[in-house]
């Protein structure tokens, strides 16, 4: 990994090796900040800076953390830029921070956040464990705006807070899809978003575990 | 080298350096932050005031929040005789300064509810409560009372605006509370708020609260219909929550006295 270009550390998490679709972390709040797309890019936007941070900082200091509490060492930086976020939203986009409500601070238990501080930062310099978080975090973002996208506009009929299909509750003619408003309609677009990307990469289709036998007993019928 | 990192007295220098230098960095994003922070909290605290008493426009710049508020009298009522207390018998010299949720914590300043009859689940209840009035030429044109119970996962705090006659519920707002974003957290969609104008906290008696959020919609010739209101879809303890507090406020225990006294023209 030591020789991969910058490029390919800040655009390989985008698709190719995305942190939801292929490696299924951070599923969590991709559930829960999805309903509509004004909340999910500012949630994007706050999870892009922890990663691309903590990264950053882990990546500054590897060399110092004895191994005996790197996990540790890892948690504070990161807990730590989860609350500068947090404090920051608060300061300058109260409305939406007050829609997030615990996920920024849920931010700190996003396996990806952990995952690239302890899987690529511990073992990189800071610029590409930089790019890399910006990287994943985007990787993260696209995959979250995809699902926000289909979830606002079937659910709610609109796209950033704009009507675009006017609901029948205000005189329209849409009947939202209620179910997209809930949580569990993510689990069905990300599962979709996985298939697609797979049809389009196949190489990331994992193999199986086990192969069925062939069907060898001779059944009497 | 590789082994030099390992050893107790390092590893316990680099906790330490770190352990402070990541505490400055909170400490001073939390103390610089903080006066932005706490202008939000107000202007929001009084774009709820008003949005609850039907009299915030969409996009209102923050000039004209503060000329709208200021046509409101701020009052400190006690809530068991339903009269009103000067400031100073609570230990502030105005008003607004008054905090009733940091008084309930105070043993001089609340009282312990049976648990028998805490609907809301707050446990302690502020002897004084801070309301808001709005009167026009001594006409009374709006009250707006300050609520809050416990839903799913929080206490949520909003106001209730009530009109003239104090029973006709003007509208209904929560400011804080951390329900289910999508779920319970609904209880912030205007859509669902706007449900609330026009229905009655009491029945004809005048006495017990009758408010009920009811599973399927209200139909509009459902019985009682003027005391319904919509659950939230997929937020069962939040609905309940929010039922139960409205009840517990309207209540005897809340502000049924004062709005009593206000109906019979005596405050």
């Amino acid at each position: 990994m030591a020789d991969a270009s910058a490029k390919q550390v800040l655009f390989e998490p985008i698709f190719s090796n995305n942190p939801i679709a292929l490696q299924i972390l951070g599923i969590c709040s991709a559930l829960a900040v999805t309903t509509s797309m004004n909340v999910t890019l500012v949630m994007c936007a706050a999870v892009i800076a922890v990663t691309a941070f903590s990264n950053l900082a882990v990546s500054l200091v590897r060399a110092q953390i004895p191994g005996s509490i790197r996990i540790i060492v890892q948690m504070t930086i990161i807990a730590s830029l989860v609350i500068v976020v947090d404090q920051v939203l608060k300061a300058y986009a109260y409305e939406i921070s007050k829609q997030l409500s615990v996920f920024v601070g849920l931010i700190i238990t996003n396996c990806i956040v952990m995952g690239r501080a302890e899987g690529f930062a511990m073992k990189n310099g800071p610029w590409l464990s930089f790019l890399d978080g910006v990287g994943n975090g985007l990787g993260y973002s696209v995959l979250l705006l995809f699902v926000a996208f289909f979830r606002e506009l079937l659910g709610a009929g609109s796209l950033f807070g704009v009507s675009l299909m006017p609901v029948v509750n205000e005189g329209g003619w849409y009947i939202p899809n209620g179910l997209l408003l809930l949580p569990p309609s993510a689990f069905f677009i990300i599962g979709l978003a996985i298939w697609g990307l797979r049809v389009w990469k196949p190489e990331q289709v994992e193999e199986p575990d086990f192969k069925m036998s062939r069907h060898t007993v001779k059944e009497a019928f | 080298m590789a082994k030099a990192k390992e050893t107790v007295s390092r590893t316990i220098i680099v906790a330490l350096v770190l352990s402070i230098f990541f505490s400055v960095v909170v400490s001073v994003a939390a103390v610089s932050l903080r006066p932005a922070q706490i202008k939000n909290q107000n202007l929001d605290i009084k774009t709820n005031i008003l949005g609850a008493a039907g009299m915030l426009e969409e996009g209102a710049s923050e000039a004209e929040i503060e000329e709208q508020f200021a046509r409101f009298d701020v009052h400190l009522l006690d809530l068991d005789s339903g009269t009103f207390v000067e400031p100073e018998a609570v230990g502030v010299e105005d008003p607004m300064k008054y905090d009733m949720y940091k008084a309930s914590t105070d043993p001089e300043m609340s009282t312990n509810i049976l648990s028998s009859a805490d609907k809301a689940g707050i446990k302690r209840r502020p002897d004084v409560a801070k309301i808001y009035i709005l009167s026009e030429n001594g006409e009374l044109k709006r009250v707006v009372l300050p609520i809050h119970g416990y839903g799913l996962w929080s206490t949520l705090y909003g106001f209730v605006s009530l009109k003239g006659d104090a029973n006709t519920i003007e509208g209904l707002g929560f400011y804080s509370h951390a329900e289910t974003p999508g779920l319970g957290g609904e209880v912030d969609n205007p859509r669902w708020k706007q449900q609330w104008v026009g229905k009655e906290v009491y029945g004809d008696d005048k006495t017990e609260p009758q408010i009920r959020l009811v599973k399927g919609g209200v139909s509009s010739d459902a019985a009682n219909r003027e005391h319904k209101v919509d659950a939230l879809s997929g937020a069962t303890l939040t609905s309940r929550g929010v039922e139960q507090l409205v009840n517990y406020w309207m209540g005897d225990q809340g502000y049924a006295t004062f709005l009593k006294k206000l109906r019979e023209e005596e405050v």
